[in-house]
């Protein structure tokens, strides 16, 4: 039987949904359609806030009080669910469709034993007796992988890792043996190395069990590597959707492209290709344009074509199953390049600014409980970090959740002391210089930019007043007329209107409020500039125009760049240099270049592989790593990553501390294997030569 | 481009609501009738009689105006405008009763005259108490006293509990542990068994009702402000004002308290409830304000023994259907502020 004739699991046809509030009636997904075979996987991706998750709710009918479908049908294997009874859609939602969330906690239960929340789902869809339901609910949990079932089924949430969490997640969705799995960003919250795990799970799952896969992620890479087809969304509309090979190398619809071009791929540079972001930001779902929602921001709008009426979706070629929602896609020229962004030179890096050796911060928790007085923990947070820094120069500290990047950037701020060794700024050491005991020119040479867009400014008083209490605080400026100009000049620089000076944060965007965040921490012409995780939380489409102003206002004034970031595709875009840390250690270090070939250390070869990347030209070496990270208030004596390393060598690597080995200057790799193996390394990312049609990213050609 | 760059911007003129509205007009505003009340209940015995109503002139267009814009401002709940027109009303009565048409309040005309009678010459639209003074007039008068020390204890009892909520929550550690405790101990005492300690010791006044509020009520705004610090402190905004080297007592006032203060407006419109059954309680108890001055509290303890007949009961109705509506409106300003509040 061939695809076409079987029916499909599920099918979304011309679906409406809106959310009804008190400033009225929200459309949150316009004409949505959706056609799902059996077995099949589709991605949704799209940016914050287009309407992906409530296409999920709205399958799951789980849409809230306020919410609701107005318009077209949802067809579950081929009948209308508008239809079913209240009945029948209990049953289906749980035994026939299951819904994975990001957070994994959000469907767990917190007080109650792993084994019997599994325990309960075919107790309760299929009846059957609790011993065959836990045996069950065993072999599932070996299935998604995790060892030792046993210890899992008697633990309660909170004692297994966020990776784990999520694993259970999916085993428990799965337990119902479900024709359809909706999996709302799972790995979101997730750390990369463990991200990489669970994709290979899903991606096994419907092979195995021959379950269809909704898979939602703002992440283009996830999408390649999970799915067979993918729509793309943009404000509440699908706007482009096919196979994931056409869709990533002919897409046809101006958004879909401009996603392409502002996400870092190998190959893009920051100096000699750099990102192009897409103008202007996403509209409200009340204050859509007419026509296509892309106008605006579009590079091929025209007036009376564009702003017309509402667009359907086109298919590209007539039967072909390639939709575009753009009334000019066979008139734009698609393999000419996207305009140009400006190239640079590459920055000349100048004396040294910075130089840490052999800092070492470590916490004393009390551990246990407060009865066994005395019995402390010591958390080592940073051990023995060395590295220099350079004027003008970006240094990309990389790890994942819990090694310590953060904790550095405290010692550095002065809000913590170090526990040993020195971190010398010009002639001043900052080891142990809290902030208060800190001159007013040590203090305003480091500044910092946080992760946070939501977080980084105070939401009581205005973006001119937070910027200005900057320049008056470090001297900059002191005249009131004087500082205002000063607010405005450094407005412009990050390129918001004026005006916004004025503003609270609440009316500004996530990547708006960045730009102030960034305006702020150069207000008072810092020396050396944090950045933690400065572009994470931000849409795509906006993270590299955030990244593009940093690098531009850092070329101006030869700032440099601390840039911390779990990212590796965002570092190999920007940083000159990179460290990579695990568990407060340094495990490499050296240029991007160096980081990104071999010799590797073996947990940067693991972190490499992991990264998902939105180019089908890439290649990549598997490496999934099994076991888990160990507790930063415990780790192994020896080498930190010896729990998880593919290479580990039993009676060494977990016992002796590993020798840092200079395979060139300036790069080191710490550990056991010896030079001749470490150099005998395979690249992880190999790019094949392509036919492309269009440079993609701009400035190339 | 010329062209367009040089047509000057003025800013859109600003209709006459929106300059009210303005936090420096309503501070003005505000400033204008409640100093002239305070100082009339506060330093009665100081001023001359005949100047003392004068001084309230100002307060009286003052109060009209807030509560105009008060009523624009909330249109959108009314439940915080029934309970800005109930505090209102008695405000106004507040500043504007020397000027009203009433009797003198301590002047004995015709003892037990029921509602609506007329007795040596005068009509008793509320009839008139135990020693014949007019019901009337005695409850206008008697909101100023309730209303000028409610809120001032109310006020004192929140400088007191925000600066040792600030300390608590943003220091941490020592001071944290001392404040804490003292504050436990405080509350662990049944407010009125506090109320009683403090003023049989300090003597009954307007003044020692603010210390015994303050007292009483502290300790748990303290938790309240320690709790929302404890909040917001880990923003990365505290952390960047950390890193910039600002003064703690900074950090406090100008980064924690404004983000705070939106559930410390709603708690305190519940507290001014509270203090102002604590005040009336106070006074019937005798240890609070003293006559023969109208207070709502005196009132309900001198009409105490005598409304046990039904047919007096008016005497006592009158005073506390007067607290109550005064409680009331402060409790449904609350809730309306903690809706509108959860609309946006
Ligand atoms: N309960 C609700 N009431 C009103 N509006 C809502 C509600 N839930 C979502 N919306 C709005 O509907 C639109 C689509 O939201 P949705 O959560 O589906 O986006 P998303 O693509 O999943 O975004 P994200 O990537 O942030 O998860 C948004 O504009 C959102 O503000
Ligand atoms: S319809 Fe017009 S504005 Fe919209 S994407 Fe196509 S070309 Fe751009
Ligand atoms: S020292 Fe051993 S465990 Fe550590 S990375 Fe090297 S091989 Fe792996
Ligand atoms: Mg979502």
């Amino acid at each position: 039987m061939s695809v076409s004739e079987q029916t499909p699991v599920l099918e979304c046809r011309n679906l409406c949904i809106s959310y009804f509030t008190r400033a009225g009636e929200i459309p949150a997904v316009v004409d949505f359609n959706l056609k799902l075979m059996p077995g099949e996987a589709h991605g949704i991706v799209g940016e914050s806030g287009c309407g992906k998750s409530t296409v999920a709710l709205a399958i799951m009918n789980y849409m809230g009080k306020n919410g609701g479908i107005v318009g077209g049908e949802i067809l579950f294997e081929g009948r209308d669910m508008r239809t079913m009874s209240g009945e029948e859609l209990r049953r289906i939602r749980g035994s026939k469709i299951a819904m994975v969330y990001q957070e994994p906690m959000a469907s767990l239960n917190p007080s109650m034993k792993l084994g019997e929340q599994l325990a309960e789902v075919p107790i309760y869809h299929e009846g059957v007796s609790r011993e065959q339901a836990i045996e069950r609910s065993q072999k599932m949990l070996a299935s998604v992988r995790l060892p030792d079932p046993q210890r899992i089924m008697n633990s309660y949430p909170h004692q297994i890792s966020g990776g784990q969490q999520q694993r259970v997640v999916i085993a428990m969705a799965l337990l119902s043996n479900p024709k359809l799995l909706l999996l709302d960003e799972p790995t979101t919250a997730l750390d990369v190395t463990v991200e990489a795990g669970i994709v290979e799970l899903i991606k096994e799952i419907s092979a195995k069990f021959g379950t269809s896969l909704i898979y939602i992620s703002h992440n283009l890479g996830l999408i390649l590597e999970t799915c067979s087809r993918l729509t793309v969304m943009y404000s509440g509309e699908a706007v482009e959707s096919g196979d994931i090979g056409t869709v990533f190398t002919k897409m046809r619809h101006p958004y879909t492209r401009g996603l392409f071009s502002s996400i870092p791929v190998p190959g893009a540079d920051k100096n000699m290709r750099p990102l192009r972001s897409i103008r202007g930001q996403l509209p409200l779902p009340f204050a859509r344009p007419t026509g296509c929602y892309f106008g605006p921001r579009c590079d091929h709008f025209v007036a009376g074509r564009c702003d017309q009426g509402i667009l359907p979706m086109l298919p590209v070629e007539s039967g072909s199953s390639h939709f575009v929602r753009c009334v000019r896609f066979n008139e734009i020229d698609w393999s000419r390049a996207t305009t140009r962004s400006d190239q640079h030179a590459p920055i000349e890096t100048g004396a040294i600014v910075l130089n840490v050796s052999d800092m070492s911060k470590h916490y004393t928790i009390e551990s246990g409980s407060a009865v066994l007085l005395g019995a402390k923990k010591t958390v080592k947070a940073n051990e023995r970090i060395t590295f220099r820094a350079r004027e003008a120069e970006t240094i990309a500290i990389v790890g994942e959740s819990g090694c310590g990047k953060s904790t550095f950037a405290k010692v550095l701020m002065g809000l913590e002391g170090a526990t040993n060794g020195k971190v010398q700024l010009g002639d001043v050491d900052l080891a142990n210089l809290p902030v208060q005991r800190r001159s007013e020119n040590v203090i305003s040479r480091l500044q910092m930019i946080f992760q946070n867009p939501f977080d980084t400014l105070n939401p009581s008083h205005s973006v001119g007043s937070q910027i200005s209490r900057v320049i008056r605080k470090f001297g900059v400026e002191r005249d009131p007329a004087k500082v205002e100009e000063r607010v405005n000049q450094l407005l412009d620089i990050v390129k918001l209107p004026r005006d916004f000076a004025k503003r609270r944060p609440r009316q500004l965007s996530g990547g708006q409020k960045q730009r102030v965040g960034i305006a702020r921490a150069f207000a008072g012409d810092p020396k050396i500039v944090i950045a933690d995780e400065p572009v994470s939380a931000l849409d795509v489409s906006v993270q590299a125009a955030v990244t593009g102003l940093l690098t531009d206002i850092q070329r101006e004034n030869r700032t440099t760049l601390l840039f911390i970031s779990h990212d590796l595709s965002v570092v190999r875009y920007l940083a000159d240099r990179i460290i990579v840390m695990y568990l407060g250690k340094i495990m490499e270090k050296g240029t991007t270049e160096e980081i990104f070939s071999p010799p590797y250390h073996p947990y940067t070869e693991a972190l490499l592989s992991a990264v998902p990347i939105a180019d089908t030209s890439v290649k990549k070496r598997k490496i999934v790593l099994t076991g888990e990270i160990p507790s930063p208030s415990n780790p192994p004596p020896g080498c930190p990553f010896c729990t998880r390393c593919p290479y580990v060598m039993k009676g060494i690597c977990d016992t002796q501390v590993p020798p840092q080995r200079e395979m060139a200057p300036r790069h080191v790799i710490a550990c056991h294997l010896d030079e001749a193996t470490l150099r005998a390394m395979q690249p992880v990312i190999t790019i094949e030569p392509r036919e492309m049609e269009a440079e993609l990213v701009a400035g190339g050609a | 481009m010329a062209a367009i760059t040089s047509i000057p911007v003025s800013p859109p003129p600003l209709s006459i609501l929106k300059i009210l509205q303005q936090p420096r007009s309503l501070i003005v505003l505000v400033l204008l009738m409640w100093l002239p009340l305070m100082l009339n209940v506060m330093l009665a015995g100081s001023i001359s009689e005949t100047v003392r109503p004068y001084l309230l002139l100002p307060a009286i267009p003052s109060a009209l105006i807030l509560y105009g814009v008060g009523v624009l401002s909330w249109r959108e709940s009314p439940i915080a405008i029934i309970g800005l027109t109930l505090i209102f009303f008695w405000l106004i009565v507040a500043v504007s009763v020397p000027f009203l048409p009433l009797v003198d309040p301590n002047k004995p005309i015709a003892p037990f005259a029921p509602i609506g009678a007329v007795k040596n010459n005068h009509y008793f639209i509320l009839g008139a108490d135990f020693k014949g003074r007019d019901m009337l007039a005695r409850t206008l008068w008697g909101c100023q006293r309730v209303l000028v020390w409610g809120v001032t204890a109310t006020l004192v009892a929140y400088l007191v509990g925000c600066i040792f909520g600030l300390v608590a929550g943003y220091l941490g550690g020592w001071w944290d542990q001392v404040i804490s405790f003292i504050a436990n101990v405080l509350l662990s005492f049944p407010v009125m068994v506090l109320f009683i300690l403090i003023m049989n010791y300090l003597g009954a006044s307007g003044f020692n009702i603010v210390i015994a509020v303050t007292f009483a009520s502290a300790p748990a705004i303290m938790r309240i402000v320690r709790g929302l610090t404890f909040d917001t402190k880990n923003r990365d905004y505290i952390f960047a004002a950390q890193t910039r080297g600002e003064h703690p007592l900074r950090i406090m006032i100008y980064e924690l308290l404004p983000n705070a203060r939106g559930p410390i407006i709603v708690d305190a419109c519940l507290r001014l409830g509270y203090t102002t059954v604590a005040i009336t309680t106070l006074t019937f108890l005798g240890l609070g304000l003293q006559p023969p001055d109208p207070d709502w509290g005196l009132m309900i303890k001198e009409a105490a023994n005598v409304a046990k007949s039904p047919q007096f009961a008016y005497m006592l109705l009158i005073p506390a259907l007067s607290v109550s509506s005064l409680i009331l409106g402060f409790n449904l300003i609350a809730d309306g502020l903690r809706e509108m509040s959860l609309r946006d």
